[in-house]
């Protein structure tokens, strides 16, 4: 088929009206080509024999006649062994590449290889001439890093083959052949190690879809114990600016209990990126061994890079994702912001003028957010093992009110709700997740009566807390404030936690597990305390232990006699239980 | 040679449209009318019809005044003759200097690689404690100061620029006043500062499109200076001006306004000026220091809502003071783990106990019993905000710390402060716990 070309008619700031002869489809990859440069551009609405491109550069200096060659190929992203450690843009142009290239700054038109062409892999087949193969299917595998890269079937190859010949265990390099596959009419087909995927169609090549169960612990306490988040659930962080939502997806990004991670960098700042750029490397997972960055993928378009690639960024990113989901692991996808991408599509919504709806934001925002989450998912895979991709998203509203569309679009799909609080930013309550408005319909790792009943005292403290600024702490009985001082207890040691201090920044299932079942213990029970100084003095000495107890090393000997004088402490204002706590306790025991 | 045209075809607030051939996206033009010359920017192409911004306004502009292209985008002059000099937001000398011709280079280039920023590492530091110990002030930060209006908003950004160790200044003005830049002109002057500053100035009578360049002008010539290795400070005050003026733009093209009548790209437009901000491996750094004053003292407002979320941080100026509450660094961990190993948790420490002041002190206006906590609350909050908070406050990070603790021990016990044991054994002053329990 030969591809259509075309001559731009309009430029309106990163949008090129195009007069094309031929067929072109939406989504097309065009390119207008501007003195040597291509600029890479997608077809975003057709009419007639007019088109309009999303240009993904800078689109000074292109004039009108200018020559536009489509591709014939939707915008799309390379698959195969090598992505993992890799900073692209938001197009899967490898960053660190391109700088060798061009220096310090991003010079448009240059497109590189996504995957390098000169690395070799060890393959190994995993099947033989005259098996039959189907889309997804690994006809073999290579090492990277610590994981074992399935190489299959091209997701686009649509019904079954028949393996014609495969090489042997060998040194190939992603673009080398290593299978040839008959389709069912007859014809050959060479496989390599690296395809092609539209980054728009999700791959849905797996048996089932399952429910998202089992906890995704990011070893942050509030996270894990009140608002947890499942492997293949989707959540979303909504704050105000400064809140901390980067930092706590920084933090997720190191700690999270998955295999891979894909930092989705879309629309900030790019000074962040670098800091998770250039620590990566040097750090190493106990768990593997290995470097962070050799399970990290970076898709960095930042807010200063061109905004239409910003908007396909995300879906680079979900893209790679899937391909490793096919692999049977576990995916955490971050994306910070989607308000960022929304923007794109705003800002592009904007010159094709669609009537817009609210704040400008284009009518179809909704479905589309609604899109992109649906892309995450717990499945089980044709060959039985499961893999599976969680997303958590940030969300930047604007003046802080998450009554907008972003926030409130991205509410009605996501499974969990991390809401980040100006105010206890601002008193550097970190995280920041507000405790009581933030939810999740995911099972915690503690035990989930008790978190419901730790839960149901932050809100009665903070309910006291409330009238105590209306009638005072006069008016205040001892018992409500002891409640009250109870719930700022657990929000000083438990839901607060320092990201800064080594031990404190990522508590295990173990430890979390383990404490949460001391402060239980604590909030159980009745305490002999009788006036408000005594109790006072009570939480603050025991905070002050506290404190230093979680930033004990697990099971030392600081922590253990930490511990002891803790226990000491709880033990000697201990009361009998609370009513409801005892009912809880029977039930559990029973 | 270039072909001139003599048909202006629409003339809509600051944009006009002429039919003309070879036009490039991003081109400059010389509208001549009968009030002398002006540029202008292609800012749109259909088929033949060429829409421009005209710099010095649409107004007076005739249908018969002529157009002649230029054929490259807007440029600035770069050498070191610019030094010392003052220009206004088109690049033209406001001194009586000479006009610079040599050299032009492009303005609103492409942006760095990501790949290739470093982490920034080097603190700048200013004698300000609200800075210094609080919120540290980074190389190759770009932070405004956010402000209503009537605030010493550029005393604080020149006392800043005059006390940092920086190598050349770049003031960049948007609307500002005449008598803010006469300040800033003395202020630099006095300092010494004034051989290795360079003006971009549009005060608030000149032609607001202009004032749009004002900002990638100086970071363009900033982005040269820092590549040739010297470390580079620019000031913009003030980018509610410029944001300002985008809107009315916007407006005047008839764009569907996304919040409060701004466009929907004012976050990608402010981004891609503050994203020069850079410490450039090998060589030199931008650092950005802006105002942006509050509309309505309202920090939700379009304009320092979207900046916030760009900038790495702000410094918010309210009452003469910089509030510790919305003040924010976020690059400051990447410097305040260096200096000493009490001030994070000093910073973090003594911040929390100044909330807590702040509800005691809500509680007293709202005529409740103070009870002992609260009172030493009360008497920490007044400390606080006299010997760390003012803006007459010049003294070094380390004795700021030293300060931080003498005001802890006057007021609280070691544990009531929520403060690490073991650091409190360390820098707890010996004399402080009995002080307190006198004052009490
Ligand atoms: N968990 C945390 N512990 C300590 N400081 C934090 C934490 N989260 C955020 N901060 C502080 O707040 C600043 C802003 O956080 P960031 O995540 O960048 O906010 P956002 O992305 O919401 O704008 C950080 O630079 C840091 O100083
Ligand atoms: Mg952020």
């Amino acid at each position: 088929m030969t591809h259509a070309t075309g001559k731009v008619v309009g430029v309106n700031g990163n949008l090129v009206a195009v007069e094309f002869e031929g067929q072109v489809s939406l989504n097309e990859v065009g390119y207008v080509l501007l003195g040597d440069k291509r600029l890479k551009s997608e077809i975003i609405r057709v009419r007639g024999a007019r088109a309009e491109m999303q240009v993904f550069e800078l689109t000074r200096g292109i004039g009108i006649g200018d020559t536009v060659e489509f591709s014939s190929e939707l915008l799309a992203v390379e698959l195969g062994p090598g992505l993992l450690g890799k900073v692209y843009d938001g197009l899967q142009n490898p960053l660190p590449e391109l700088a060798e290239q061009a220096g310090f700054f991003l010079e448009r038109g240059v497109y590189l290889n996504a995957l390098s062409r000169e690395t070799v892999w060890s393959f190994t087949p995993s099947v033989k001439a005259g098996d039959t193969v189907t889309r997804g299917d690994s006809i073999g595998s290579v090492p990277e890093g610590i994981f074992e890269h399935r190489i299959m079937v091209p997701f686009h190859f649509g019904g079954s083959y028949t393996v014609d010949s495969v090489v042997e265990a060998g040194e190939f390099s992603v673009t080398d052949t290593v299978a040839t596959l008959k389709d069912e009419k007859g014809n050959q087909h060479e496989l390599t190690m690296v395809f092609e995927w539209p980054v728009k169609r999700a791959i849905d090549i797996y048996a089932e879809r399952l429910k998202p169960a089992d906890p995704m612990v990011t070893k942050v306490r509030i996270i894990d114990t009140f608002i947890p988040v499942s492997l293949g659930g989707t959540y979303c962080i909504p704050g105000p600016f400064g809140a901390g939502k980067t930092v706590l997806q920084q933090i997720t990004s190191r700690n999270a209990e998955v295999d891979i991670v894909i930092v989705a960098a879309c629309g900030e700042r790019a000074g962040e990126v670098v800091e998770t750029l250039k620590e990566f490397p040097e750090l190493i997972d106990p768990k593997t061994g290995r470097t962070l960055m050799e399970r990290t993928v970076i898709i960095c378009n930042t807010s200063s890079m061109p905004v239409a690639s910003r908007e396909a960024s995300v879906y680079t990113a979900v893209t790679i994702a899937e391909y490793y989901r096919q692999m049977g692991l576990n995916v955490l996808l971050l994306a910070d912001s989607t308000s960022r991408w929304a923007q794109a599509m705003r800002e592009m919504s904007g010159r094709l003028e669609e009537i817009p709806g609210e704040e400008a934001f284009p009518a179809y925002l909704e479905s589309v957010i609604a899109g992109f989450y649906e892309r995450a998912g717990k499945v089980r895979l044709k060959d039985g093992t499961i893999g599976s991709i969680t997303i958590g998203g940030t969300v930047s509203p604007a003046g802080g009110n998450f009554e907008e569309p972003v926030t409130q679009a991205t509410l009605k799909v996501v499974g969990a709700f991390h809401g980040l609080s100006r105010e206890r930013s601002d008193a550097r309550k970190y995280p920041s997740i507000h405790p009581l408005e933030s939810w999740s319909k995911y099972p915690t790792i503690v035990h989930p009566r008790k978190a419901e009943y730790a839960r149901e005292l932050l809100f009665r403290g903070n309910e006291v807390g409330q009238m105590m600024k209306v009638v005072g702490e006069e008016g205040t009985s001892t018992e409500d404030f002891v409640e009250h001082m109870k719930s700022e207890f657990l929000d000083a040691v438990y839901l607060q936690q320092n990201a800064f201090d080594p031990v404190d920044a990522a508590v295990s299932t173990e430890r979390q597990v383990h404490v949460f079942d001391i402060l239980f213990d604590l909030m159980a029970c009745k305490l002999k305390l009788e006036t408000k100084e005594e109790v006072r003095h009570y939480f603050n000495a025991l905070r002050q232990r506290f404190l230093d107890y979680n930033s004990a090393e697990w099971d030392s000997e600081e922590f253990k006699k930490l511990e002891n004088e803790i226990r000491g402490m709880i033990d000697e204002k201990r009361g009998e239980y609370e009513t409801a706590a005892q009912e809880l306790l029977e039930e559990i025991n029973a | 040679m270039r072909k001139v045209y003599s048909k202006i075809e629409e003339i809509s607030g600051n944009v006009i449209a002429v039919t003309a051939e070879g036009v490039r996206y991003g081109e400059l033009a010389v509208v001549h009318s009968s009030h002398g010359d002006s540029l202008a920017e292609v800012i749109q192409l259909s088929y033949d019809k060429v829409s421009l911004q005209v710099f010095s306004g649409g107004r007076g502009v005739s249908t018969g005044d002529e157009v002649r292209f230029l054929g490259h985008p807007m440029q600035v002059s770069f050498s070191e003759n610019l030094l010392g000099r003052i220009f206004d937001g088109g690049g033209r000398p406001r001194d009586n200097g000479p006009t610079l011709e040599e050299n032009l280079i492009e303005i609103g280039g492409p942006s760095v690689n990501p790949s290739k920023r470093i982490i920034p590492r080097n603190m700048v530091r200013t004698g300000i404690p609200m800075i210094d110990v609080f919120n540290s002030l980074v190389e190759s930060q770009k932070l405004p100061i956010f402000s209503v209006s009537g605030e010493p908003y550029n005393q604080l950004l020149a006392r800043i620029a005059m006390q940092a160790e920086v190598d050349m200044i770049i003031l960049g003005g948007i609307g500002l006043k005449y008598d803010d830049y006469l300040f800033f002109r003395d202020t630099l002057e006095e300092g010494g500062a004034l051989s290795r500053t360079i003006f971009f100035v549009h005060t608030a009578s000149d032609p607001i499109v202009e004032s749009l360049l004002v900002p990638d002008i100086s970071l363009a010539v900033a982005e040269r200076f820092a590549l040739q290795g010297k470390k580079v400070l620019v000031l913009l005050t003030d980018m509610t001006n410029f944001a300002d003026s985008m809107k009315e733009i916007a407006i005047t093209q008839e764009q569907v306004p996304s919040n409060r009548g701004y466009p929907g790209d004012l976050y990608s437009q402010l981004a891609s000026r503050y994203e020069k901000a850079v410490d450039f491996e090998g060589a030199g750094s931008i650092t950005i220091l802006g105002v942006t004053t509050m509309p309505g003292d309202d920090v939700t407002h379009p304009v320092p809502d979207n900046t916030g979320y760009i900038t790495e941080g702000q410094y918010y100026l309210r009452n003469g003071r910089i509030e510790p509450f919305g003040s924010l660094s976020r690059l400051k961990q990447q410097v305040n783990d260096k200096t000493r190993k009490d001030h994070r948790a000093v910073m973090d420490g003594m911040i929390r106990l100044y909330a807590e002041y702040r509800e005691s002190l809500e509680k007293k206006s709202m005529g409740f019993r103070m009870s002992e906590w609260d009172n030493k609350l009360l008497k920490y909050g007044y400390l606080f905000e006299r010997d760390m908070m003012d803006l007459s406050v010049n003294i070094p990070l380390e004795q700021a710390l030293d300060r931080g603790w003498s005001i802890l021990s006057d007021c609280f016990e070691p544990d009531e402060t929520g403060l690490r044991t073991e650091l409190c054994k360390e820098f707890w002053p010996t004399r402080g716990g009995e002080d307190a329990k006198a004052t009490a």
